[in-house]
């Protein structure tokens, strides 16, 4: 079972190695880890992803709820949530695959921010399905260097 | 006033009354600070007993016990102390110093990054910036330690920050803490579910654990299990809620607990947990035992509540208010006829121990020996076969019983004991311990010595470890590696060199006469028993 956990933390040096040692600590997977701050710079949103049986997830909130940097743990499956997660990827091309990776950008919504002769930077911000679908067609073709964000979520409006 | 004043006027502040500790250059400051207060320092051999002794003092007062070290080595040695408080939710305030804060991270002498060693050992911590903020630091330290789970905190003051000048001393009335607001009140509804399910059932039982004796419930636990007439049985860290011989109290569950306990866990078809982990020494397969099992599970820590056994009603809050509101309700019940069972196990499942008459038998020297101590003594018990004989042929009356359950750090009883003796000189206090455990901390001898504290300190003496020793009989077929500690000093030249009165206790023969002196001078006395090397738990 996935799930995403949404937690506002005091922006406070040190909370994100406190956070991060408590999975560790107690064998909790991270999927993905986005941190940034909110609208108030005192405070920050981690959104974690994470994976593991029902009791589990169950103790990743608990954990979360004890620790003293900790405001607010906001738990939802990804089907209740918008995610979001930007990639950047450096591919080799050449004159041949230069149409094909556009066309790929083109159906993937992603777009060319960067080239030279030989490489290109494509950037893509999409659900992390799509995110993965892009990877994958574009490990046709050669991948230099990739950054992601880690996925970012909200839960959705209706259910808030 | 600088820094440093500010922390030991925070101390003054909490009523502090004694600071374990060692100093270093980096703690200099605070030490010299507390020379000008009324609070006791108390020189520890070595900074692990700090904690201890911190604890132990903290078991008997319900507040936060306080030790103070140096930086590097001396925090670093700190830890498995933390981690023994962690572990058995002792609230203390520990408080190291550290390099001066322009130099962190410098890797210069004695630099060590104890707050990011500790993390998972603490309930929080600090590393002071500011030295303004010391008072407001302290206050909240304080309030974390011992409310909600208790447990231990860290605050680490960079030496310059202790000599910093840093205005006048005003201590805050509250704590301000948006992140941290524990639970005391049981919801009512929950309480209601409670009743009900009591009313249906037919063996309730009652399983408590060291967060009754945390949360001061102990007189609360009693009026329930006696009101409601339901049969209590305890984890480790629960012995001495009960009075031993209280018609109701079953004795301690678990691997190493009673059959008849264990029976009892099995058979019953509520059980009402108050601040207990189930943890695996005491349910060892919990999914089994609760299986059909109405679990009602009183606890502060709502994380621990799910998370060994799922519970059918969790009640988060204060042990001792929860169970003065339980007790508030009309109950219809009857379970005499489930208690009549409950004392036939006792009775026909008696324990087989087979007793070499050459040596000291264990069980009925702890036995006896609680018979004679004062009603109300301390027991501290330490790590090892030991602990398990403690824990179940000490009889405890008034007294309390002292252990570490969670961690199990070897050598925890005499530093232990002497935070308890500190707390309570009125009160009897021994430490029992195996021959390992003592030498892990025998060096407090000489902390016993220079002020004074009256601790009878007993060995059982076997030159083994010996639940070691007996794990590896058991698993490996007596194939013993590295348990055999002959190479013992004698403990008749340890107890002369440190100034203190000897007693050997070599077989159960004219074994009162021995115990009365034992016990009948307020002296320290360093008691060694011989016991059967082969002796089994």
């Amino acid at each position: 079972m996935r799930r995403i956990f949404s937690v506002l933390v005091e922006n406070r040096s040190g909370v994100l190695s406190k956070v991060a040692g408590l999975f560790s600590r107690r064998s909790f997977n991270i999927d993905s880890l986005a941190v940034g701050e909110t609208e108030d710079n005192a405070v920050s949103l981690m959104t974690i992803m994470s994976s593991g049986t029902e009791q589990t997830l169950e103790q990743i909130e608990k954990q979360l709820n004890k620790k003293l940097d900790v405001i607010k743990v906001k738990t939802f499956d990804e089907s209740r949530a918008v995610s979001r997660e930007l990639m950047l990827v450096k591919v080799k091309c050449t004159k041949g695959n230069r149409r094909e990776i556009m066309e790929i950008c083109e159906v993937m919504k992603a777009e060319i921010v960067d080239m030279s002769e030989h490489l290109m930077i494509l950037q893509i911000c999409d659900t992390p399905d799509k995110i993965k679908l892009m990877l994958s067609l574009l490990s046709q073709i050669s991948i230099v260097e990739v950054a992601r964000t880690g996925t970012l979520a909200l839960q959705k409006c209706m259910d808030d | 006033m600088t820094g440093a004043e500010l922390m030991v006027k925070s101390l003054e502040a909490e009523d502090v009354k004694y600071v374990f500790g060692y100093p270093g250059v980096a703690i200099c400051p605070f030490y010299d600070a507390i020379l000008d207060s009324e609070i006791k320092t108390v020189l520890i051999r070595t900074e692990q007993n700090a904690a201890h002794s911190a604890s132990g003092m903290a078991r008997m007062t319900g507040k936060p016990g306080v030790c103070a070290v140096t930086s590097g080595p001396g925090a670093t040695n700190l830890i498995t102390g933390i981690a023994t408080a962690f572990a058995d939710s002792i609230p203390l305030v520990c408080i190291t110093g550290q390099v001066n804060s322009e130099l962190i991270g410098s890797d210069v002498f004695q630099e060590a990054d104890i707050t990011g060693a500790v993390e998972s050992f603490v309930k929080y911590s600090y590393l002071v910036k500011d030295a303004k903020e010391l008072p407001r630091i302290f206050k909240e330290a304080f309030y974390i330690a011992n409310s909600g789970r208790r447990g231990p905190v860290l605050i680490d003051v960079p030496i310059d920050v202790q000599q910093a000048e840093a205005g006048d001393f005003e201590y805050p009335e509250e704590v301000k803490l948006r992140t941290y607001k524990p639970t005391v009140k049981g919801n009512v509804l929950q309480i209601k579910k409670t009743i009900n399910q009591l009313e249906k059932a037919k063996r309730p039982l009652i399983c408590v654990g060291g967060g009754v004796s945390l949360s001061g419930a102990q007189e609360e636990l009693k009026a329930l299990a006696e009101e409601f007439r339901i049969p209590v049985v305890s984890t480790m860290m629960g012995i001495s809620v009960m009075p031993t011989e209280h018609p109701l109290y079953y004795g301690m569950v678990g691997n190493n607990g009673f059959p008849w306990a264990n029976r009892a866990m099995n058979e019953a078809d509520l059980i009402m947990m108050v601040g207990a982990r189930v943890a695996d020494r005491a349910v060892n397969q919990p999914e089994r035992v609760m299986k059909d099992t109405v679990l009602i599970h009183i606890d502060v820590d709502p994380a621990e509540i799910g998370k060994n056994a799922g519970a059918t009603i969790p009640i988060v809050g204060d042990a001792k208010h929860i169970l003065k509101e339980i007790s508030e309700y009309e109950m219809d019940g009857e379970f005499d006829g489930w208690i009549k069972s409950l004392d036939e196990y006792r009775r026909t499942m008696p324990l087989t121990r087979t007793p070499d008459p050459a040596f000291v038998d264990p069980a009925e020297f702890i036995r006896r020996l609680s018979l004679k101590l004062e009603d109300n003594a301390v027991y501290v018990a330490d790590v090892g076969q030991n602990q398990i004989w403690s824990c179940k042929y000490h009889v405890v009356r008034n007294g309390r019983f002292l252990t570490t359950g969670g961690m199990g750090t070897m050598g925890y009883s005499i530093p232990a004991a002497v935070g308890a003796k500190l707390a309570c000189p009125d009160r009897q206090v021994v430490a029992v311990c195996g021959d390992g455990s003592f030498q892990m901390s025998m060096m407090e001898l000489a902390t016993m010595s220079q002020y004074g504290v009256k601790v009878k300190i007993i060995v059982l003496k076997n030159d083994y470890l010996g639940m070691v020793r007996q794990y590896q009989h058991f698993t490996y077929k007596d194939r013993y590696s590295v348990v055999d500690i002959a190479g013992n000093p004698e403990l008749e030249h340890i107890a002369a060199a440190y100034g203190m009165k000897f007693l050997s206790i070599e077989n159960m023969e004219g074994l009162d006469e021995k115990l009365d002196e034992l016990l009948s001078k307020d002296e320290s006395c360093l008691c060694r028993c011989i016991i059967d090397p082969m002796d089994l738990v």
